[in-house]
């Protein structure tokens, strides 16, 4: 019997959700008033979760180690949003959102958890549009939309090449108006260092002031973690330079579980890597594939430029070996479809580590409409071009810029250059359907937990996961935990647990200041990164998984000896903050090494080597492996497996295909 | 490519700062301005010097957490770049840089280049959402907007929150962002029930944080990433006067 319990509400599928929320408890107004609730991060999660519980009327914290909350990464989210509108009248419904949801997860993922997510999409671009988010509209005034890998209906709504920008800010302001009115007590430039368990609940945080670089403690009758994913592990990925796993790995180690967290999302349109000085990776939208198409040459070394290979000599590799989905294969298949090519020898560019993102077409198809549209009766192929070219910077303008001020390449004249970059982790801590961790009182929301996206997250499905957590899931599932603090009264932080939890992470930072070694944190997160990107990246298997391991226990030991960060814990000091977040990543690294060793098939992001078919397509095994590992921690190197199994009632696991 | 780069060191708040020179010997021309600080701060940690603090985070020219006043300009010599988008291909070997922090009172050094842009939260603290409680929106397609106006209240929604506006303004004026804000609401139907109470209180707020007045110089349109236009300030002028007007 599984220590797990998902608390999965009985009855059909359809009404889970309704029943649920109709039977659990409730806190009063009155009540609700002498209640504190910590959220710690502020992007889409977080502060939608504090606005919407300040709304109804909780005394909230919330934390964030950015200069202010509309910082937080989400922000720099590109292509859109899903919703189960059906404003096209293409056949979307609720249960197709979360029958492509379960699918693209690759059958790793809770169906009651995915239900509920495709059931409030709905309801999130209302909320949106009520707060005054301006989302793309057509002539008459309506919603636009459209399409995203792994589906076939035009489902997401989008802002240029800025929706989550204008999401965040969207929730930024909701939580700002609470802020206001006194609801929220704001603090930035706060990094939680630990989570503070008095009597088996959580109960409160610690959190270093990064100005003054003072520890402060924070109490609460519950604490939400919305700090994202920890793809930063890889130090080269699309993630904010920022962006670590601190937070949920100090839960992790009082006992939270971690689930799945070999699960990680490469992206297939990434700008190349072009140097050792590379400290970030930059995202192009898959919004992109909608009209890009991607080739590599049919002959391999092709030194002709892109524009000078005639049509018959490029390969069209998705559209070739995926004809149903073509360019819009769910983000893993694109993936592994680059990485093949490139491997094999086709790749292109001076590293030969990428593959073409084309336009052309794209270009002379809106022009010819577009010129249609004019009357225009023969336009020169000029003309053409021009009008295509207006037509797709309205559309995807602020990429194409940045793609151009990045590579000093103009991708409206000569394709883009790609390559696939972690993205996104669909791993985190484990949660039951309330989206409680298994310590009491420590709710996870958004990319930090693992719940909704199995081991594989379809496009626009990340910010409505954020935002219908922290809007209409959360608002609901705390009140049934808090029903019983209704007469508990103020958390003192006087409790030896905060003593305790205090003078360890005053240990920590002690101890990593007076290390004072030769090598910089940067050169540790580098070294922790290429292990895990060539053995624990796009590809993986037992011996290169085995290798990983030691080599990550070494460099940690390496750590602990030569890690010299300058300055004193006293002050404003970034290379601290960054040598804390790094010791976090060094012991998560290892940690998804065991996960992807334990798990012997391929699914989703996670592909092992000896577990694919003989046209180098993943090969899951249900029968062993229908799972979520939740890990616990083990002092040592021995982290214990507890499994959740996943049942699969309403759809039926089978294999995957987009052909 | 080798610079000679002088950088204002400040080691707190309420230190005494000073341009401090540094030479930087293989800097490659594809590194992002970002990049080619690191590189100075790795060699600072290996001299054993303490690295230089700035603002960065998302490093795609969204999040508006870099700052740095470079060579004079906000952002530096490119326009509708941020720190992070600009990339040293545009600077030559040789080159002598000077890099500063934001300048302005609302905006107090914490570190070296870092500053402390709260007035900016507090200013929109004061006004800058439209209120509507979770669970209480209506149909998003009940509400047409046409598509002229849902754009430009979209480019104003694009400000980044940066401060570039306040750095390069002579008056430390932030009537770009208040502006910015002030347009995305009262240019869509949702924001008409707050309309004037809201201009009156960001611009009552924003004269609070010490920001200086707007003497119609351009210069933040000028520097600010997003091309964020100065329509948007005679649009707040007429949003505030409107107010008065209404209120009296």
């Amino acid at each position: 019997m599984s220590v797990l319990n998902s608390k999965i509400p009985a009855g059909p599928l359809a009404d889970k959700w309704k029943n649920h929320k109709n039977s659990i408890r409730l806190v009063n107004p009155a009540n609700k008033r002498s209640i504190d609730v910590i959220v710690v991060g502020t992007g889409l999660a977080g502060a939608s979760a504090a606005a919407s519980l300040a709304e109804m009327g909780y005394k909230v914290k919330a934390f964030c180690f950015q200069d202010s909350p509309r910082r937080a990464h989400s922000i720099a989210a590109q292509g859109g949003i899903n919703a189960a509108k059906n404003y096209r009248n293409d056949g979307d419904s609720v249960h197709r959102l979360f029958y492509d949801t379960i699918k693209g997860g690759d059958y790793r993922s809770r169906e009651a958890n995915v239900h509920r997510l495709a059931e409030v999409s709905v309801n999130i671009i209302d909320q949106c549009v009520a707060q005054g988010v301006p989302f793309a509209r057509e002539y008459g005034g309506l919603l636009d939309n459209r399409s995203f890998g792994g589906v076939q209906v035009s489902r997401t709504f989008y802002a240029k090449g800025q929706t989550g920008q204008q999401l965040l800010l969207g929730a930024y302001s909701a939580l700002s108006r609470q802020v206001s009115a006194g609801q929220v007590k704001m603090y930035h430039r706060h990094e939680m260092l630990d989570v503070v368990m008095v009597d088996g609940k959580a109960r409160g945080i610690i959190a270093r002031n990064l100005v003054t670089g003072e520890l402060e403690r924070h109490s609460a009758h519950a604490v939400l973690l919305c700090t994202g994913g920890y793809g930063n592990v890889f130090f080269l990925s699309t993630n904010a330079m920022g962006s670590n796993v601190t937070a949920t790995w100090k839960a992790h180690r009082k006992g939270a579980y971690f689930a799945n967290p070999c699960f990680t999302q490469i992206h297939p349109t990434c700008i190349p890597v072009s140097g050792d000085y590379q400290s970030k990776l930059t995202l192009m939208s898959e919004s992109l594939r909608n009209d890009g198409r991607i080739w590599v040459p049919q002959k391999q070394n092709d030194q002709r430029r892109p524009v000078d290979i005639p049509e018959e000599e490029r390969d069209y590799y998705l559209e070739r070996r995926y004809p149903a989905f073509g360019n819009l294969v769910p983000r893993d298949v694109a993936s592994r479809a680059a990485k093949e090519r490139c491997d094999a020898g086709y790749g292109v560019g001076q590293s030969k580590m990428a593959v073409y993102l084309d336009y052309a077409s794209a270009i002379q198809r809106y022009g010819t409409l577009e010129a249609n549209k004019m009357g225009e009766s023969q336009p020169s192929v000029q003309r053409i071009t021009e009008l295509g070219t207006q037509v797709v910077a309205s559309k995807y303008g602020n990429l194409f810029e940045m793609y151009a001020k990045i590579t000093g390449d103009n991708p409206y004249e000569t394709p883009m250059r790609i390559y696939p970059a972690v993205h996104y982790t669909m791993g985190g801590l484990w949660v039951d359907y309330n989206l409680m961790s298994n310590l009491p009182g420590l709710f996870v929301l958004g990319e930090a937990n693992f719940s909704d996206h199995g081991a594989n997250r379809l496009g626009a499905s990340a910010l409505m996961q954020g935002l219908a957590d922290g809007y209409f899931v959360v608002p609901y599932t705390l009140g049934d935990y808090l029903a019983d603090d209704i007469q508990t009264g103020n958390i003192s932080t006087q409790h030896p647990a905060f003593d305790e939890a205090e003078g360890a992470v005053q240990e920590q930072i002690s101890r990593i200041m007076n290390i004072k070694g030769s090598k910089s944190v940067d050169f540790f997160h580098k070294a922790l990164g290429k292990i895990m990107w060539d053995k624990c990246g796009m590809a993986r298997s037992e011996e290169g998984l085995k290798q990983a391991i030691s080599e990550i226990q070494a460099l940690r030991t390496e750590f602990y000896a030569q890690v010299r960060v300058p300055g004193s814990a006293s002050e404003m000091n970034p290379e601290l903050e960054k040598a804390i977040r790094v010791a976090d990543f060094l012991e998560l690294g290892e940690l998804m090494c065991y996960d992807a060793l334990n798990r012997n098939e391929s699914c989703g992001g996670h592909f092992r080597e000896e577990y694919q078919t003989e046209d180098g397509e993943a090969l899951r095994d249900d029968t062993d492996f229908a799972y979520v590992a939740a890990w616990e921690y083990g002092q040592g190197n021995s982290p214990i497996l507890h499994k959740e199994d996943l049942n699969f009632e309403n759809v039926k696991p089978s294999t995957r295909s987009y052909k | 490519m080798r610079l000679n780069l002088k950088i204002w060191r400040q080691k707190g708040p309420k230190a005494n700062g000073k341009m401090v020179d540094y030479t930087l010997n293989e800097v490659n021309p594809e590194m992002s301005f970002l990049e080619m600080m690191d590189v100075l701060n790795q060699q600072l940690v290996d001299e054993g010097d303490e690295p230089v603090a700035f603002d960065h985070d998302c490093r795609e020219g969204i999040c508006g957490m870099c700052s740095m006043f470079i060579n004079g300009r906000a952002h530096g010599p490119m326009t509708g770049t941020t720190t992070c988008q600009l990339h040293m291909r545009h600077f030559n070997d040789g080159d002598t840089i000077v890099i500063e922090p934001w300048r302005a009172s609302a905006f107090p050094v914490i570190k070296d280049l870092m500053v402390d842009r709260s007035a900016f939260d507090r200013v929109i603290q004061a006004g800058g959402y439209i209120s509507v409680n979770t669970g209480s929106a209506p149909d998003a397609n009940s509400l047409p907007i046409p598509k002229q106006n849902a754009d430009m209240a979209f480019d104003a929604a694009t400000c980044i929150g940066c401060g570039a506006c306040v750095a390069t303004c002579k008056n430390a004026s932030a009537m770009l962002f208040v502006g910015a804000k002030v347009s995305q609401l009262s240019l869509l139907p949702q924001g008409q029930p707050e309309r004037e109470e809201r201009a009156i209180r960001m611009v009552e707020q924003m004269d609070k944080e010490g920001f200086g007045n707007c003497t119609n110089t351009g210069a933040c349109e000028v520097e600010c990433p997003k091309g964020i236009s100065i329509e948007n300030i005679a649009r707040l002028n007429r949003e505030y006067l409107r107010a008065k007007v209404v209120q009296k």
